[in-house]
């Protein structure tokens, strides 16, 4: 088991045939994807990097049962992507794309509201099941198979973390990024239902930072009950307030949203916040072995 | 992008918002032009992205056209400091000339986005002219928040208790319903992440007026609204922001004396943090993204050069879509271009690592190549300590 991604997921890349699609899902591919079509309009009917290409979603799910889409498309296009994608009835929407309005975001939110779909992102480097399926951009081979789920708003950092614990021998069973965005889909509360759920899943490290209140509402739940050993770090305690620090959600101001803030809030719930990260995975391996 | 109180005015008046007249001058006479052509009595407001400036002295009322003159040569090309803008204050290019306003009472009324629900929060209170966050936590209750779904837009039911939480009746309720709504028209409109008008006065004769307005646009909508984008101060930040956004790179000075190149914002805080914890203080954020170029990251590196705060520079990369190789190679050129020796340690991880390692050792450079961001950020405090003071 694992969260939002199994062996059997059956990927399509929308914008497949552009720089950046074809870039990463070469690399999805190689890691074992099963990219099973791609998406640009006007060029239906083509193969690329030997996988069909269709000129809309729905077409690739009749033709080629696809439930679950990866977005590289450029952020003016992004948003109808993601309905479209929606619209088609995928049931996981990764958005990797930077830079979409969050107006454009909130208008994208309402229409999820009336389909089933799972929204990772926007901004987000992607979900991945280590040896199973890689849905976005992070490096590949840092990954390992393993107990720890992670969860995280940022993309380099994740990378960071995981880093860590593969070197201390610990895996993953999912890493899932869920965009630095101030309007997202999955937050930090849906995806730890979900780890809470998964047997596959024996401790979460959880990667916050400045901006809005997705730590503390992941604290609030946390507070309420939750099975499993967590380990947070919220990167930001040394960034001025009003001032976004390059990811347009990591923005605090008037004492809202700050690092400080939401540590105190973890740490009440119970939950271990390392100050230092470069000890995610130390404390992660202690939580594991307490 | 925050834009100026003028700017703001004139877009929640395009949407229905009344806002006392007034006219921008640049110059001490302009400003007496607009008063005579606005007569009676007027206030002269500094143009500044910050708050606080009421306090500050940026604020004077003025009864004559000769005293708007007088007003506006005592804030114009000047610095001014308020609670805000930090101790060098921000240099007042344009003045508002506005009729006064002779206030009854002044109310509250903001837009913000509630970033997990993905609406509208409509907040109202009836204490207006202090800093909301401050009314809301000294006085639990007197903030009415409202949640709004763009889709559906202000419903007759939220705009009454809007108008009810400002302690309106009659026919200043009405007016203030339509405000609320031309308000949320005017936060969609603008692509605001923040509105708010803040006094929104009841004047004597009781008509609701913007005495004040200020809002920030959203970064990521500018590439598509060019007349939003045009709204942009030119002398918003520092000349070294200014540089950096040129460039392609997100970046924000900082007090300290270690300069940062990180790719990723998250890592980018991460490691402004590490040095903190290492004793230090990290002179800016930095982070050059994922795309970026050999030439942006010499930029980068020559930016913390220029900065003669900087005492030792840190390169934390973990390298996945950008490569170790090209980080290395920007970094070289700017190390033998800037002419500038600051003490640089690095720690690189994940694309091209060995690739890079061999470029350093051959360009001869003293960098100093640690295994891990911790004992990196360590090192670069000591560096920066040891090198004393600015150069």
């Amino acid at each position: 088991m694992s969260i939002l991604v199994g062996a059997s997921t059956r990927v399509v890349v929308q914008g497949l045939t552009g720089g950046q699609g074809t870039f990463h899902a070469r690399r999805m591919l190689d890691y074992g994807t099963t990219v099973a079509a791609g998406v640009t309009p006007g060029k239906g009917g083509s193969v690329h990097l030997g996988v069909p290409v269709f000129d809309t979603v729905a077409e690739a799910v009749r033709e080629e049962g696809v439930d679950a889409s990866v977005i590289f498309v450029p952020a003016a296009h992004a948003p109808a992507a993601v309905v479209e994608a929606a619209e088609a009835g995928l049931r996981l929407i990764v958005c990797i794309t930077e830079g979409i309005p969050v107006h454009d975001m909130i208008r994208v939110r309402e229409t999820l509201r009336r389909t089933s779909a799972l929204l990772l992102g926007p901004n987000t480097p992607g979900v991945i099941v280590p040896g199973r399926a890689k849905l976005g951009i992070m490096p590949g081979p840092i990954h390992r198979t393993g107990p720890v789920g992670v969860v995280s708003r940022s993309g380099t950092l994740t990378y960071e973390a995981v880093h860590q614990l593969t070197l201390l021998g610990l895996g993953q069973s999912t890493a899932v990024g869920i965009g630095g965005d101030p309007v997202i889909g999955l937050s930090f509360v849906d995806v730890l239902a979900l780890f809470e759920k998964d047997p596959e899943t024996e401790a979460v490290v959880l990667i916050g930072e400045i901006g809005g209140t997705a730590e503390e509402e992941a604290a609030a739940l946390l507070r309420r009950g939750f099975s499993k050993p967590v380990v947070a770090y919220v990167a930001g305690l040394t960034a001025p307030p009003g001032r976004r620090m390059g990811h347009a959600g990591a923005i605090s101001s008037s004492g809202r949203g700050t690092a400080a803030g939401k540590i105190t809030l973890l740490e009440t719930a119970g939950i271990r916040v390392v100050r230092d990260p470069a000890g995610i995975g130390r404390a992660a391996a202690e939580a594991l072995n307490a | 992008m925050r834009i100026h109180e003028y700017q703001a005015k004139r877009l929640i008046a395009a949407s229905g918002v009344p806002v006392p007249r007034g006219e921008v001058a640049a110059t001490p006479e302009l400003a007496r032009e607009a008063a005579e052509r606005i007569g009676g009595a007027v206030v002269v407001k500094a143009q500044i992205l910050a708050g606080g400036r009421g306090r500050a002295g940026g604020i004077l009322e003025a009864s004559s056209p000769a005293k708007a003159e007088a007003a506006a040569a005592r804030l114009l090309a000047k610095p001014l400091v308020t609670a805000q803008t930090g101790p060098e204050g921000r240099v007042v290019r344009c003045v508002l000339v506005e009729e006064a306003v002779d206030v009854e009472r002044e109310l509250y009324i903001g837009l913000t986005i509630d970033r997990s629900r993905a609406e509208y929060a409509l907040l109202v209170s009836p204490q207006g002219g202090v800093d909301i966050e401050t009314l809301a936590a000294g006085k639990p209750g007197t903030v009415l928040e409202q949640t709004i779904r763009p889709a559906a837009g202000l419903l007759p039911a939220h705009a009454e208790r809007a108008a009810a939480a400002l302690e309106l009746s009659g026919e200043a309720s009405g007016r203030a319903k339509d405000i609320a709504a031309a308000l949320v028209r005017a936060f969609e409109a603008m692509n605001a992440t923040l509105l708010e008008i803040n006094p929104l006065v009841l004047t004597r004769g009781g008509r609701l007026v913007a005495a004040d307005a200020k809002a920030e646009i959203d970064d990521n909508a500018l590439p598509f609204h060019p007349g939003l984008r045009e709204l942009r101060d030119p002398d918003e930040g520092t000349p070294a922001e200014r540089a950096a956004a040129a460039a392609g790179l997100s970046f924000v000075k900082l007090d300290g004396d270690v300069g940062c190149v990180v790719n990723g914002a998250g890592l980018a805080m991460a490691t402004m943090d590490l040095v903190a914890l290492a004793g230090g203080r990290p002179a800016n954020f930095l982070d050059i993204g994922g795309g970026v170029s050999e030439d942006a990251v010499a930029r980068a590196f020559g930016l913390l050069a220029s900065d003669t705060a900087v005492r030792s520079v840190l390169v934390n990369i973990f390298g996945g879509i950008v490569r170790c190789d090209l980080v290395v190679r920007g970094l070289i050129r700017a190390a033998h271009g800037s002419g500038v020796s600051l003490p640089v340690v690095m720690r690189l991880e994940g694309t091209n690592v060995e690739e890079a390692r061999s470029l350093l050792t051959a360009s001869g450079l003293p960098f100093a190549l640690v295994p891990d961001m911790e004992t990196a950020a360590r090192e670069a405090v000591r560096l920066a300590r040891a090198a004393g003071g600015p150069r």
